[in-house]
């Protein structure tokens, strides 16, 4: 049946069965394809959008109850800590294969929107369900910190 | 893969490498011949396309590797698959730094499959692995850069009118007194002008080097940041329908009987059908293909199944190291020098069976019309692959294009020597005749679909001197080739010795008087392939917790005892001390409950030594620390280099703590993430990598940093608990 979602500020009607999950909605009939496919059970982190600012695993959230929701996926970040964490991805440069970095930016994403100055153990909590196989964990954390910094410092605060 | 016995060189030679890559640069450029015109292809032939593929606008060929468009772009292109080792950024270094570009002007791009142009020189054919990409390529890329450079400045000194020694190139600006202009400027006419033999021209000497081993070279393999990168699975193609298999339960099992009525009624799957792996269900999209899987209706035959558990499998393995198996080195007599002695120290050691678990589980893409092929994939064997799909269609390698995008990991699992996901997808694209067919396999396919590093039991006996020092060692090691009945099999197999079942063994780098490693490579049903070093997973494991049990009962210094046995070999001497210093062994204390522990080992070509700091609390344990050393030769991108032995730790360490195959009856026990518990970020230590000055020619990166982390992390824990874990994954008692 027809479904309307709004992805990245835009709505979009699909016309699908309503178990689909999310992530294959977006993949497969919106041609969105940063957001990646890695485990279908919410074990890995490499589906991982923002629904309503809430970091989520697409792979098992069908797409009749994404209806009325905010999406954000990788195509869509724009907020400043978003910003500071790309920039600090390739400063840092932390992928290596890559495949679960999109993942690992939106979790990082929504971790640095609540929390400005997240601990290793904040970050650790936040970021554990995101697995990378190249093993990029500690330039991962090294770069959120980084991002962190750079938010407060353009946004003068002390 | 042991490259350096294969060629029989030394680890870190550069003459084998250099001598094969000069043989095979002259004939893919025809140095000196042939004039390299638009159109005109390194072999003289004349084509409508270039090397470098139609997408870049006016694009000029310099050769195989390299094209300048107008726009003053530099563009690479690259013989091997980047899957995150740093491939594009490594060989551009090269080429980029003869060339004198500006880094900034150069872009990448994977080659075609093409194994007259695009060969791994150490290999012989087109294909990535064993840790070679920058070892074999180092002097054919730059080769490539200065065989451009050369034309770029012959066409200035002939529109200028000036000599071509007179002319200054630097960071991408060929310039002469009042004169100046870009690479691009220069492009249609230096590309005009005759390739030069590259005999002579001269590389620049180390201390001339721009761009290599420096720090801040940034990464050619863009667009990880914001979800543009390319993969398999992001491939998109007009009319591309979606296949997924249902595989036999157990390896070797059989389709018996199928009823595909309920699927093939679900709204959206196209088409169901058999093929020799199992039965395929076509549909529009992955999700449907996959709930239409879900409805089929299918007995196994298991009657050339493998039914047996892992355990029992590895009791078999067990029994067999009780005898004797094929000799693979034998220095003495080891076996007569044990009987002999008073003082003997053995242990068993067991390893399972492993997945690669790439994040990027397995997929292809490919479409098939008639007796041709074109395909879509993270391709890690091109020339394995090309040839094995031109047989299946009955034609020719030119009849197969591939067109290789980014590979999401591979640690091993994408160069199949049966080129097995890849031939499942051109069967399946053979039944679709014009249709372009994405092949997923889900997680729990990836998962379940074995081609595991082999499980093994190992045994390791040693006679003790006076001093405590082993004067003989007897080895035997149980498990299952990976090179039997692969086509490597008669490179890699000696008197039917699979040598990567036993390399770190046979060339121990200890001084140990009498020695004897033999072999037994049981037939399993269960495939079996290389995972990250290969051999090198299990035989680093017993040979540094083996040598550091004979520390312990010796009473000496875990290193000191190493170094000790080293005295013929500096190289790991000098890694070993670097790593020990800069951990501060027997300097920096720890705290309470904490152990510290080494390993130090030798793989494809290179050196690396770790020792790891653990916390102990009970029976669980924390990796807290690691500190690496690792001479490569050259590192021709430091941070890539530190990157890759980050990343080869974490993916040790992962086995260490807690990867593990098991079958229970023929069934993989393991489905996906929750069973199979890979490394998080939760349990990742700090990495601190230093690197080795050298002016050797570069050996490999990608794996060498594996073997030594889960030894280094058993001895640390023996050292705090006195207990000795021979048994991976590590579990305290």
């Amino acid at each position: 049946m027809a479904y309307q979602l709004t992805i990245n500020g835009q709505t979009h009607e699909v016309d699908v069965d309503g178990d689909m999950p999310l992530l294959w909605v977006v993949r497969d009939h919106l041609n969105f394809t940063g957001t990646k496919f890695g485990c279908g059970v919410a074990q890995c982190g490499a589906c991982t959008m923002q629904i309503d600012g809430v970091a989520q695993r697409t792979c098992v959230l069908t797409v009749a109850n994404a209806v009325g929701k905010n999406i954000t996926t990788i195509e869509g970040l724009q907020s400043p800590q978003a910003v500071a964490l790309q920039a600090a991805w390739v400063e840092l440069q932390v992928p290596q294969c890559g495949y679960c970095q999109s993942g690992q930016i939106m979790s990082a994403t929504a971790l640095l929107e609540k929390n400005a100055s997240p601990t290793d153990a904040d970050i650790e909590a936040a970021m554990s369900g995101n697995i990378c196989r190249c093993g990029t964990y500690s330039r991962i954390k090294a770069g959120i910190h980084m991002a962190a910094a750079q938010v407060k410092n353009a946004g003068g605060a002390a | 893969m042991n490259l350096q016995r294969l060629f029989g060189s030394k680890a870190g030679n550069a003459s084998n490498s250099s001598n094969l890559s000069r043989r095979s640069f002259l004939k893919i450029t025809a140095g000196g011949t042939a004039g390299l015109v638009l159109g005109v292809n390194l072999s003289g032939s004349a084509v409508a396309q270039s090397a470098a593929g139609a997408a870049t606008e006016g694009a000029m060929e310099f050769n195989a590797f390299v094209s300048i468009t107008p726009d003053n772009t530099v563009k690479v292109l690259i013989k091997h698959l980047e899957m995150g080792q740093g491939v594009y950024t490594g060989l551009a270094t090269c080429i980029a730094d003869e060339m004198d570009a500006d880094w900034a002007q150069v872009v990448c791009e994977h080659a075609p499959a093409n194994t007259e142009k695009y060969a791994n020189l150490l290999m012989g054919q087109q294909g990535t692995g064993g840790s070679t990409a920058i070892a074999n390529s180092f002097t054919q890329m730059r080769q490539a850069g200065a065989a451009a450079k050369s034309m770029l400045v012959s066409a200035a000194a002939a529109q200028w009118s000036v000599p071509a020694s007179e002319i200054n190139v630097s960071q991408g600006v060929v310039s002469h007194g009042s004169h100046s202009a870009t690479f691009g400027e220069l492009a249609v006419a230096a590309a005009q002008q005759p390739a030069p033999d590259v005999n002579t021209l001269a590389l620049k000497d180390p201390s001339e080097f721009t761009l290599i081993g420096r720090e801040n070279t940034l990464r050619k393999d863009t667009g990880k940041h914001n979800g543009t990168a390319i993969y398999t699975q992001d491939v998109q193609l007009p009319g591309m329908l979606t296949a997924v298999v249902a595989h036999a339960p157990r390896f070797g099992g059989k389709v018996k009987s199928l009823d595909a009525t309920q699927a093939l009624a679900r709204k959206g799957v196209e088409k169901v059908f058999q093929i020799d792996t199992g039965v395929v269900v076509v549909a529009n999209n992955y999700w449907t293909a996959l709930k239409g899987r879900d409805l089929l209706q299918i007995e196994w035959d298991d009657t050339s199944a493998e039914t047996r558990s892992s355990g029992r499998i590895l009791e078999q393995f067990r029994e067999l190291v009780e005898t004797d198996g094929l000799v693979a080195e034998s220095e003495g007599n080891a076996a007569n020098a044990l009987s002999q002695s008073g003082d003997v120290q053995e242990l068993v050691f067991e390893f399972p069976y492993l997945a690669h678990a790439q994040m990027e589980p397995l997929n292809c893409v490919a479409q098939v019309n008639g007796d041709s092929a074109e395909m879509w994939y993270g391709c890690q064997s091109a020339t394995g692959d090309q040839a094995a799909i031109a047989q299946l269609l009955g034609t020719g390698i030119e009849n197969v294009k591939i067109n290789t995008v980014f590979a999401g990991g591979g640690f091993g699992r994408r160069a199949n020597p049966f080129s097995d996901y890849v031939l499942e997808s051109v069967r399946i694209a053979q039944q679709m005749q014009g249709t372009p067919v994405k092949l997923v396999w889900s997680r729990e396919d990836d998962m379940k679909g074995g081609f595991y590093r082999p499980a093994y039991v190992h045994k390791l006996a040693a006679a003790l001197d006076s001093n405590g020092k082993p004067s003989a060692i007897h080895i035997r090691v149980a498990g299952q080739s990976i090179m039997a009945g692969t086509s490597m099999a008669a490179m890699m197999m000696v008197n039917g010795i699979d040598i990567t079942s036993v390399e770190g063994l046979t060339d121990m780098t200890y001084d140990i008087p009498e020695r004897q490693v033999e072999l037994h490579s049981p037939t399993v049903g269960i495939p079996v392939q290389w995972w990250r070093s290969v051999g090198h997973t299990h035989t680093a494991f017993s040979k540094e917790v083996f040598i550091d049990v004979l520390a312990r009962k010796a009473g000496v210094d875990p290193v000191q005892y190493r170094l000790d046995l080293l005295k013929n070999n500096p190289r790991e001497t000098a890694v070993l001390k670097l790593a020990a210093e800069k951990a501060g062994w027997g300097t920096k204390e720890l705290p309470a409950g904490w152990g510290r522990g080494v390993a130090v080992h030798t793989s494809f070509g290179s050196t690396v030594a770790e020792i790891v700091d653990v916390s102990v609390t009970g029976k669980t344990f924390k990796v807290e620390r690691v500190v690496a050393a690792i001479d490569c030769g050259i590192a021709v991108n430091p941070n890539v280099v530190r990157a890759q032995v980050e990343g080869a730790i974490a993916y040790g360490l992962s086995a260490a703590l807690a990867d593990e195959v098991t079958l229970t009856d023929g069934n993989v026990d393991q489905t996906n993430f929750h069973t199979y518990r890979v490394l998080r970020m939760d349990a990742m230590p700090e990495v601190e990598t230093h690197i080795i000055a050298s002016t050797n020619a570069p050996s490999g990166v990608g794996e060498p940093g594996t073997p030594p982390i889960a030894p280094a992390v058993a001895n640390a824990l023996a050292a705090i608990t006195g207990q000795v874990l021979t048994r991976l994954p590590l579990k305290l008692a």
